[in-house]
């Protein structure tokens, strides 16, 4: 064994490897303990939208279910997937068949929450999903294992793209992320556009990735005279768009809206009210909504990095609190043995919690709440730190997301 | 027809200084870049993370210090580059005995490290840094388009910084032993001039001149911990084209990548991002030296 | 050039030079203490964990041919062993292609894009070769990013395992285990064979002093892309197993960082020695996999090892325990 003990013995000099290896036998399992992993971005792009804030959400939710006072035992986990299917797969292989993972959440990038939708459907555990945008997880992938929780791509572009056009912006000008994503997300907007009554002027396909200076694209979108440009782009694409529409003044006057197709209250921080004025966007989730959002934000405690909850991270919350509830009504030993039987009960009762209120899980996986247009305030209207939405319109929870029969979920086909 | 072609124009005017203002960093980054091959043979894989600092200490110094945007442009420079000779003297020096790939491979490490560093302390959303209003008075505000001032200024104050460099490495005696220490660096030495630290001055030169850039860029792009590594590939196929051998090639490469770049924008967006790549490629096939290589 | 070359293994000596397939003493029992661990260690640790180990193994082996035995340093591996991936899940999926024949194709469009990039690469050496390298696998992350085949950053999902020579099926991951071993081992004697033939020294004598070899009337542009042809082709064999292992394919494989892991694992291994790159791989995916619970630090502490290895442990593993046993692994 000289050269691979001598492997280990290397990596060991750098970090305590040994405890790392994944060895074959799956780790002794008390019969009453639940343990839920939280896989998300701990590191990149969405690490302030969900990362170890998702954790936290995920922990009052256990606190607040009272399972508790059942006998039962939570223990919850964390791991970084670094936005890669490889390492993310294989955390969850190896946290289902070795550390005895019984439900997995959160899950952000589309890649990773396709894999991990695979495999726990395969190893029949619970997948939780709140942070993934793909409508494909309740559509052409949907699993008896798998709930979409907070948003998805459907439900941004019916809102965003709907609702806006009932709000007066009827011409629309598209800057678009020069892959499948963002011609997705073009593509569903406009016919939203268009089914409100509205027009889809044009578009201009962005480079993706590695468009850092989106000024001339912006420019064409302004020459089109539309009023609203819509950025079917997301992460720094969309961060750079609306930082340079504001140095451009392409908003100026009031004339051109910006719709941001896929922008988190995370990244309104991170531009600042000034740059971010007066765009509009959809989200499920605002910490400011209303009384029980504000005590559920007051219960979270201060967060990593000082933020207030996303809708993602508060999606975990809501979410892993409708399954220690349906764990709670069907007994441990039951949730344990099929993941698709503590989903088909999850779907078979209703949702309450503070920060969506009420709603329902539908056959498809998908959980159904309202979803709010927001307007991004003028640093004037803004009355403190984080005060940064206001209110432009409500579509209600049987409205907001895809209808069923269109996802093309074989689970309702029969 | 004609109407078309005043439309055209109309549009091309501005595009043509926005491809300018990408050319200027293209142009300050391969400058850097240049000058520190030149001298040290080293290829500096952490340029990008270095202009990404130059971003961030510019944030800090505002933030921390209230330091504002001019401070910034002079003090974000100094310390990085201090950064940079520090590195230079602890770890690369070390390499310039053996094989060149070394120093790739080291300053590929650094890269990791910066950026893994600013992106645990100040996560990957990006942070905000609002453009002096001083430049208001440069604003180019056609009925048609605005254009910022702050985009023509960097467009100036990268061609004076590229310029004062040229003048700096041409005209002053300093530059004359940097020129002399580059080619034989022992005869140099035997002239009782100190080498090493040369090499140390150069290197802090280069990486503070990729602050500066980065300094200039912080109010155009989100500062955020990825934002050099955004430039650095484009900006090595830049270096490929251009050829490291001349100080002046790398700029005048670096300008006009941006400004055809630029163009391809308008004609077709879709190539943007590759049109760097495939000029390179041919340059590659027609003169593997680069267009201003020496063989 | 530089006065030393990047790669650090001394010439054999005559009387070392004997044996089974061209190994010397302490490299043949090296390699059955690894033919060993390929056997023992699927009963003990994680097959899926250990598959990894062997794709990557081969990557890096394939890898450290160029730049090992040829002192090319490409940093643009990632467009071969992602697009390698890529080809073969597309193969496995929608061409229902049985797993040897999509993990071919995955080697066969290795194959092509090493002839086009090492066309295009070897004009330069060094440094160059480098930047030439990285940017051309950049065209092939676009490439990737916009081809309707791929699916975008969704990847290629649920790529079917499939049955060997359409009879034994693989859905099992310790079946599947011994078809990836057998893919590792295959490449690495290839690999080494290649490097002790005719052509590998060649090779090597392209490395120590190209001039002399063109003078002694060798083509070293034509050896030069042989062997990064070669290395292309094993790099999406590698890519394509590591596809079917997964059942997904997706950008992370084609991306830069990818190639600067190949880098890092070559590295740490040993540059240039035989079984550094193995070791590498091993080192690196253990690391990850233990780091996966600590999140951002992972990037900074690649770094870290990255700095390390090139400031104080040039030799990689490897490397050191060879020195220190006198002997070539």
């Amino acid at each position: 064994m000289t050269i691979n003990r001598r492997t280990l013995l290397g990596a060991a000099a750098a970090l305590p490897a040994l405890g790392g290896l994944p060895f074959r036998s799956a780790r002794a399992q008390a019969a009453n303990t639940i343990r839920i992993g939280v896989l998300n971005d701990q590191s990149g792009t969405y690490r302030d939208l969900s990362g170890p804030g998702s954790t936290q959400a995920v922990q009052l939710a256990v606190q607040e279910s009272g399972i508790a006072a059942k006998g039962v035992t939570v223990e919850v986990v964390q791991a970084d997937h670094q936005n890669r299917p490889d390492v993310g797969s294989t955390v969850v292989r190896q946290w289902i068949d070795r550390d005895g993972i019984d439900v997995v959440v959160d899950v952000p990038t589309s890649s990773v929450a396709l894999a991990t939708n695979t495999l726990v459907r395969e190893k029949n555990k619970v997948f939780l999903n709140s942070g993934a945008a793909t409508s494909d997880l309740t559509g052409a992938q949907c699993s008896p294992n798998t709930v979409h929780w907070t948003y998805d791509t459907w439900m941004l572009a019916q809102s965003t793209g709907g609702a806006m056009v009932r709000a007066g912006g009827k011409s629309w000008f598209f800057i678009t992320a020069d892959y499948a994503f963002g011609h997705a997300l073009e593509r569903d907007t406009g016919n939203f556009v268009k089914a409100q009554g509205g027009e889809v002027l044009g578009a201009v396909r962005t480079p993706f990735p590695g468009t850092t200076d989106f000024s001339s694209y912006l420019q064409q979108a302004q020459r089109s005279r539309a009023q609203v440009i819509g950025l079917a782009n997301a992460g720094g694409d969309t961060i750079n768009s609306i930082k340079q529409a504001a140095e451009f003044r392409i908003t100026r006057g009031g004339r051109v809206k910006l719709a941001g197709l896929l922008v988190f209250i995370t990244d309104v921080n991170s531009l600042g009210l000034e740059v971010a004025q007066g765009l509009v966007l959809s989200e499920t989730f605002y910490w400011d909504l209303n009384d029980k959002t504000r005590a559920f934000t007051q219960r979270l405690g201060a967060m990593p990095g000082n933020i207030k909850p996303s809708m993602v991270q508060a999606g975990c919350y809501s979410s892993v609190l409708h399954y220690l509830k349906a764990v709670g009504d069907m007994g441990v030993a039951a949730a344990k043995a099929s993941g698709a039987d503590a989903v088909a009960r999850m779907k078979a009762m209703p949702t309450s919690d503070d920060a969506f209120g009420e709603g329902t899980v539908r056959a498809d996986g998908r959980k159904v709440h309202p979803c709010y247009l927001f307007e991004v305030k003028a640093p004037g209207e803004s009355r403190g730190a984080w005060d940064y939405y206001k209110l432009l319109g409500t579509t209600g929870a049987d409205q907001a997301f895809r209808p069923v029969a269109d996802g093309g979920c074989a689970l309702v086909r029969s | 027809m004609i109407e078309n072609l005043l439309f055209e124009l109309e549009m091309a005017a501005p595009q043509v200084i926005l491809g300018l203002v990408n050319g200027a960093f293209y142009a300050l980054l391969s400058l850097g870049l240049a000058i520190i091959f030149g001298m040290l043979n080293v290829i500096n894989f952490a340029h990008g993370a270095q202009f990404m600092m130059g971003a961030f200490v510019a944030w800090m110094l505002l933030a921390w210090a209230g330091i504002p945007y001019w401070g910034a442009l002079v003090l974000a420079p100094l310390l990085v580059g201090v950064f940079g000779m520090a590195v230079e003297r602890t770890m690369i020096a070390r390499l310039y005995k053996l094989d060149h790939l070394y120093g790739l491979l080291l300053t590929f490490g650094l890269a990791l490290i910066i950026e893994g560093v600013f992106r645990n302390g100040f996560g990957s959303s990006g942070l905000p840094y609002a453009p002096p209003p001083e430049f208001g008075a440069l604003d180019l505000d056609f009925d048609f388009l605005f254009l910022p001032g702050y985009r023509v200024w960097v467009v100036i104050a990268s061609a004076a910084m590229c310029l004062l460099t040229w003048l700096v490495i041409e005209k002053t005696k300093i530059g004359a032993y940097l020129r002399a220490a580059t080619e034989r660096p022992e005869l140099v030495q035997a002239f009782g001039i100190n080498v090493p630290r040369m090499m140390t001055l150069t290197y802090g030169a280069g990486v503070a001149l990729a602050a500066f850039a980065g300094v200039l860029a912080a109010p155009i792009y989100s500062v955020n911990p990825a934002m050099g590594a955004n430039f650095i590939i484009t900006v090595f196929a830049v270096v490929v084209i251009g050829g490291m051998g001349s100080i002046m090639g790398s700029v005048v490469t670096g300008f006009a990548l941006g400004l055809i770049e630029g163009m391809t924008r308008v004609i077709y967006p879709e190539a943007s991002a590759t049109v760097v790549f495939v000029i390179m490629a041919i340059v590659l096939l027609t003169r593997p030296a680069g267009l201003f290589g020496r063989g | 050039m530089a006065d030393t070359t990047i790669a650090v293994a001394a010439p054999l000596s005559a009387h070392e030079e004997a044996g089974f397939l061209g190994f010397t003493r302490a490299q043949a029992l090296a390699f059955g203490l690894l033919l060993a661990f390929v056997l023992v260690s699927p009963f003990f640790l994680y097959p899926v964990f250990l598959m990894k180990i062997l794709c990557f193994a081969l990557f890096a082996c394939a890898f450290n041919l160029l730049i090992g035995y040829v002192g090319l340093l490409s940093f643009g591996h990632a467009a071969f062993f992602g697009m390698g991936g890529y080809v073969t899940a597309h193969a496995a999926k929608v061409w229902g292609l049985t797993p040897e024949l999509a993990i071919l194709a995955g080697g066969v469009v290795g194959c092509v894009l090493g002839v086009g990039i090492g066309w295009l690469a070897i004009r330069r050496s060094g440094i160059y070769f480098a930047m030439i390298t990285l940017a051309a696998a950049q065209m092939v992350y676009f490439f990737c990013l916009q081809a309707p085949f791929t699916g975008g950053e969704d990847g290629i999902q649920q790529v079917p395992r499939g049955a060997l020579f359409g009879v034994i099926p693989l859905g099992a991951d310790f079946t599947l285990y011994w078809v990836v071993a057998v893919v590792f081992l295959a490449g690495f004697l290839l690999i080494h064979r290649i490097v002790h033939s005719p052509f590998g020294q060649v090779m090597k004598a392209v490395r120590e002093n190209e001039p002399r070899a063109t003078s002694l009337g060798y083509r070293t542009d034509d050896y030069k892309l042989m062997a990064f042809v070669l290395s292309g082709t094993l790099s999406g064999v590698a890519g394509g197993t590591k596809a079917l292992v997964f059942g997904i394919a997706t950008l992370t494989d084609v991306n830069w960082t990818m190639s600067g892991e190949v880098v890092l694992m070559t590295l740490v291994g040993g540059l240039g020695t035989v079984f550094g790159p193995v070791v590498g791989a091993a080192v690196i995916v253990t690391m990850q996999n233990y780091l996966a619970e600590f999140g951002a630090w992972v990037t900074v502490i690649q770094g870290v090892i990255f700095v390390a290895c090139v400031l104080a442990f040039r030799r990689g593993v490897v490397g050191e325990i060879g020195n220190l046993l006198k002997v070539r692994l």
